[in-house]
């Protein structure tokens, strides 16, 4: 028997075993109540999605406009369900709001893509000694390994995979699984291999390694046979379904995308969006019980151009994307055990430059969170009327954010890491869940 | 041309310090034009990298494999190989008085029988110090040495070691046919003349000192030029490093500034090269000191800013050029000039205090005045003395590289707070290694030629506490298993599938292959220099790419070049076959179970044995016993 037989036990195996022991029961029935306690317990497990700005958002013309201010720009502010104004270039996502809040006091420091990036994703500062690992990679420690029937990786990142968004201390099993939005998994396809040749090749394998793991040769063989076992798993699971968004229904997609065109697959941005496709994919994979799926959105770094880039590129992909997958996540109950949280490396420089763009800011910014039993609706802090400096005392780190999600993922925030050489590091590094956000 | 100056301005340098490690700046707002780091331009800085004197796989002859030429010896050498009936060949130590030198030896690792030929000679009294010196090691821990290894497993360990990649089939076959007694020795010499010393160290060395991904603004090619003449040269080590400390031009004219320009990527007043500098070429590290007082080594805050004062002459200069088909500026070259930069440097107390630091070196105080270049004077006072850090540093991070484990974990922090596990046989190789001259080639020779390296690396009862993947400190009573680097694992699956040879030709085609490989690979991986890992430390992708990736794939699909598809169309009948798809990736024979195995899946497939060769070659590339030296 092949030692890559994959884990768990199979269903005819289930049936046989339950036919010897549970017989008062009829089998079948049974087995179908299993499973729709499976399919409850799943809805019930709780998940973040990552909307990662890649390249710094303006987020001074998406979520705290300053009309009036010389800073302002060409937008304008618009009302929404929830007790803020947005930009008026988001106007399905202002239907939604009650279900999402914007903290806009964030303070951060960071004002350089790499450094941003990695303070944003992992609550701290680069530093040479040691490597931190990113949120979803502490997710992925503490709930993916909880998680038994999961077959696929605990931390999927569609379109990132950047430095600094890594697992660090944490080790490589913690790592961002990365595919591309179309749901492309690199050298994940068989290429016409068929079952039975694979089958053939993992029992050829599984001999030499059990030769080379039994030759007293320490533990990496088979450190070595686990990881190929997790990969074996990965190829023939049904849970791979879950990255293919092809399965939708076009009416579905389109809600996802901008462009009221659902028929263009694979077509780029011809039909639906980048960013739409990775988040409906994120819904998928969160429902097969994935804790944390960052997608990546990039076009950010808006130094030229600003308005124009804003209202006909980015931000209607942002609104289309933003208000799917918030109704999706409620119509199917699932919105309350999924925490949304939106963020890049920093924000936009208030002041509008020679080229009508913006340069990177880090003092006054935005970043919003929502969903997962956190209070909607709300405005964390602010900005003074100009936008250059946080008015409302209290200001924000990172941290601050990750502690929220941890708060409402149910991962307790005395939770201690401790580096490979031995030093200590608190969750989020040691924020603070936001008061206002909490019911 | 536009001149893009990174360094910050004297006077208010100090503001902006700190930044690295404990995060003290302020908002920094509107660096325009910045490019995201991971974005694609890396990639093709990457690919251009163009070939070298001794970049090629000269070494490499594969396609002259000539199966079942040798098989009558190739039986009887199989079943020497075999697991449980393989002997341990003579272990006798040779030394300068042969006479005594063997006699001494413990009852155990006496010959156990009379094998010839495997004996890694060496009359030198460093290596018999070696020796010796280990040896106590393992009767006072009451651990006994594992047998010797065979050829088959040694000569895969040793072009690993120094060439970074495994002996083709034939060159297995060559080595356990020769039968020579000193034919370890040989090897070693041979292979330290070979180009895949000097690829495989300057990889190494590169890797080291600007990472697996080349920062924006560093010349990979010209780092790698560098180390390229300088192995090839076998130059001294102490004068290596004085040039790359006090390097200055243009970054691929002198290829040393690159070490520099590589810590420089922050505008951070050289705190990344002040770390960098002392972690590497001395075994120091210092990162922590910057902000306070080590809790742990001897190291003080003042100290940290005295060796980053030597480092505030460094100007580095990125230098643009027009692009004539799309009339925008793009990068051209950068270099590193002196800057005119004198009296002390300013830095910060935790209690807000400010402080000053000249330029000292371990207590040797440099002038700080005016038109003094700092890093020539620490050049200087680095790379010379007795038994200057740099040699100490060096023969330790040797050391690790041919066992695994050096004398201190990590090997790049020593001193006081983590002492030597062995300090007298560090001190004495420290102080050889000196007074050879620096010279690389000898201290492999010493640590190569060791009779702790020519052992197995299967552990036995005696020695099952020799652990350190489990804390315990290394005795090296046997080998210990590390993985593969990606360069080697490349290189390794080109000499065992010929899979270059499959559609694409040339060298450059070749290199860029390659080069798209180990981004990949490094991204599947992404590895960490900073921590050595005793273990597989691989992915899930990392393993799709070794099942499914285009390289496997090649490999087995029996394109015409390609190694499995010369061997199944040339002579010899299927047990000879399948020893050579052995030898090729594994470097040994198939055990008498596994070829009884072969035979099943044989009997089963309906005559046709392509596919299961196929399956079998696609097994072992995938293996575990592949992918770790042991």
């Amino acid at each position: 028997m092949s030692i890559f037989q994959p884990d768990g036990m199979s269903r005819r195996h289930f049936v046989r075993h339950l036919a010897a022991t549970a017989a008062t029961i009829p089998a079948l029935e049974f087995i179908s109540h299993v499973r729709a306690n499976a399919a409850e317990l799943k809805k019930n497990q709780k998940s973040c999605i990552l909307m990662w700005m890649s390249g710094g958002p303006p987020t001074i013309d998406i979520w705290d406009l300053k009309p009036g201010s010389k800073n302002g720009g060409e937008f304008k502010p618009i009302s929404t369900k929830g007790d803020l104004q947005i930009s008026e270039h988001m106007p399905k996502t202002a239907q939604v709001m009650n279900h999402l809040s914007v903290v806009r006091a964030m303070s951060t420091r960071e004002a350089d893509h790499g450094r941003g990036t990695y303070f944003m994703h992992t609550g701290y500062v680069p530093n040479p000694t040691v490597v931190h690992p990113s949120f979803g990679s502490v997710v992925s420690y503490e709930l993916g390994t909880k998680r038994k029937e999961l077959e696929i990786p605990a931390f999927v990142s569609i379109g990132g995979g950047r430095e600094g968004t890594g697992p660090g201390f944490l080790g490589m099993s913690n790592a961002p699984f990365v595919v591309d939005s179309n749901g492309g998994i690199r050298n994940a396809d068989l290429n016409g291999v068929s079952a039975s040749q694979l089958g053939r090749r993992l029992d050829m394998l599984g001999s030499v390694e059990e030769g080379f793991i039994n030759s007293q040769r320490g533990e990496s063989g088979q450190s070595h046979k686990e990881i190929y076992q997790k990969a074996v798993n990965l190829m023939t699971s049904k849970q791979m379904d879950a990255f293919k968004v092809a399965q939708e229904s076009p009416e579905t997609l389109a809600r996802y995308s901008p462009t009221p065109n659902g028929n263009a697959m694979g077509g780029g941005m011809g039909g639906i969006s980048g960013f739409g496709r990775g988040l409906l994919m994120a819904r998928r994979l969160v429902e097969s019980g994935v804790p944390f799926v960052e997608v990546d959105f990039g076009g950010w770094d808006l130094h030229n151009d600003v308005f124009n880039s804003l209202k006909n590129r980015m931000l209607p992909q942002l609104d289309a994307g933003i208000s799917a997958l918030v109704t999706d996540l409620k119509e199917r109950g699932m919105l309350d055990n999924t925490v949304i949280v939106w963020m890049g490396e920093f924000g936009r420089t208030p002041r509008i430059n020679q080229n009508t763009g913006r340069d990177h800011w880090a003092a006054s910014w935005s970043t919003m969170i929502g969903g997962g039993g956190l209070r909607g609706g709300v405005a964390v802090g602010e900005t003074d009327s100009d936008g250059i400096a946080v008015a409302s005392g209290k200001s924000y780190l990172p941290g601050d954010i990750w502690a929220t999600a941890a708060h409402a993922l149910g991962i307790p925030l005395d939770t201690v890491h401790t580096s490979k050489r031995g030093r200590p590091m608190k969750i989020a590094n040691g924020g603070t869940p936001i008061k206002e956000l909490i019911s | 041309m536009t001149n893009n100056e990174s360094q910050a301005k004297v006077g208010s340098s100090w503001r902006k310090a700190g930044v690295l490690a404990c995060g003290l700046s302020l908002a920094v707002s509107a660096f325009s034009g910045f490019a995201l780091l991971a974005h694609g331009s890396l990639l093709a800085q990457e690919m251009e990298a163009k070939p070298g004197m001794s970049d090629k796989p000269g070494s490499l002859k594969p396609d002259s494999l000539k199966p079942g030429v040798k098989s009558p010896e190739m039986k009887g050498e199989m079943e020497a190989m075999d697991g449980p009936s393989m002997k341990a060949p003579e272990a006798k130590v040779p030394g300068a008085k042969a006479a005594g030198g063997g006699d001494d030896l413990p009852a155990r690792v006496k010959p156990a029988t009379n094998k010839p030929g495997v004996r890694t000679a060496a009359s030198d009294p460093v290596v018999q110090f070696i020796n010796e010196s280990l040896r106590q090691g393992w009767k006072d821990n009451d651990v006994e040495p594992s047998p010797m290894a065979d050829d088959a497993e040694w000569i895969r360990r040793v072009y690993l070691d120094i060439v970074g990649r495994i002996p083709s089939a034939e060159e297995v076959q060559d080595f356990i046919a020769d039968k020579s007694k000193t034919k370890r020795s040989e090897l070693i010499e041979a292979l330290l003349e070979d180009p895949g010393y000097v690829r495989n160290f300057t990889t190494i060395w590169t890797n080291l000192c600007i990472g697996q991904r080349t920062p924006r603004r560093v010349s990979r090619t010209g780092m790698q030029k560098f180390f390229r003449e300088g192995f090839a040269k076998n130059r001294p080590w102490n004068e290596m490093v004085f040039d790359l400390v006090s390097a200055e031009g243009h970054f691929e004219k002198n290829g040393a500034t690159n070490f520099i320009l590589a810590q420089m990527q922050d505008n951070d007043d050289g705190v990344q090269l002040t770390a960098k500098t002392t972690r590497l070429f001395m075994g120091m590290q210092v990162q922590c000191t910057q902000c306070h007082n080590h809790p742990f080594n001897e190291w003080k805050q003042d100290q940290f800013w005295q060796f980053n004062s030597f480092f505030r002459q460094v100007r580095k200069m990125d230098h643009q050029k027009l692009d004539p088909r799309t009339g925008r500026q793009v990068d051209d070259y950068s270099e590193v000039l002196f800057r005119d930069f004198s009296g002390p440097v300013f830095f910060e107390k935790r209690s807000g205090l400010m402080q000053v630091a000249y330029p000292i070196y371990l207590g040797a105080e440099v002038d700080a005045s005016e038109g003094v270049d700092r890093r020539t004077e620490l050049a200087k006072l680095m790379t010379s003395g007795e038994r200057p850090l740099v040699a100490t540093a060096y023969v330790n991070r040797m050391w690790g590289h041919f066992f695994g484990y050096g004398f201190t974990r990590p090997v790049d922090d020593m001193g006081p707070h983590n002492p030597s596990s062995n300090p007298a046989l560090l001190d004495r190789l420290s102080d050889e290694f000196v007074k050879s001259g620096y010279d690389s080639r000898q201290l492999i020779r010493w640590i190569a030629n060791a009779e702790a390296y020519s052992l197995t690396s299967r552990g036995i009862k005696k020695n099952e506490r020799d652990n350190p993947a489990a804390g315990e400190t290394p005795l090296f009573s046997h080998i210990y298993v590390k993985p593969m680097r990606a360069e080697q694992l490349y290189d390794s699956l080109i000499v065992a599938t010929n899979a270059h040879k499959t559609g694409r030709a040339g060298w450059e085609q070749s290199e860029e292959q390659r080069q798209e490989w180990l981004q990949q690979f490094v991204q599947a991986f992404g590895t960490d220099d900073n921590e050595e890992s005793s273990g597989f430390d691989g992915t899930i992708p990392q393993a799709l790419m070794m099942m499914n990736g285009p390289l496997t794939r090649d490999a087995v699909a029996l394109k015409p070049g390609s190694h499995l598809a010369e061997v199944l169309a040339g002579k010899g009948n299927e047990r000879q076959k399948l020893n050579i798809l052995y030898l090729s990736v594994l470097s040994r024979m198939p055990t008498a179970a596994e070829w009884a195995r072969f035979q099943k899946y044989a009997s089963s497939s309906g005559g046709n044995l392509i596919p299961v060769y196929q399956d079998m070659f696609w097994a072992l590339l995938n293996s575990n016993e592949f992918i770790f030296i042991h």
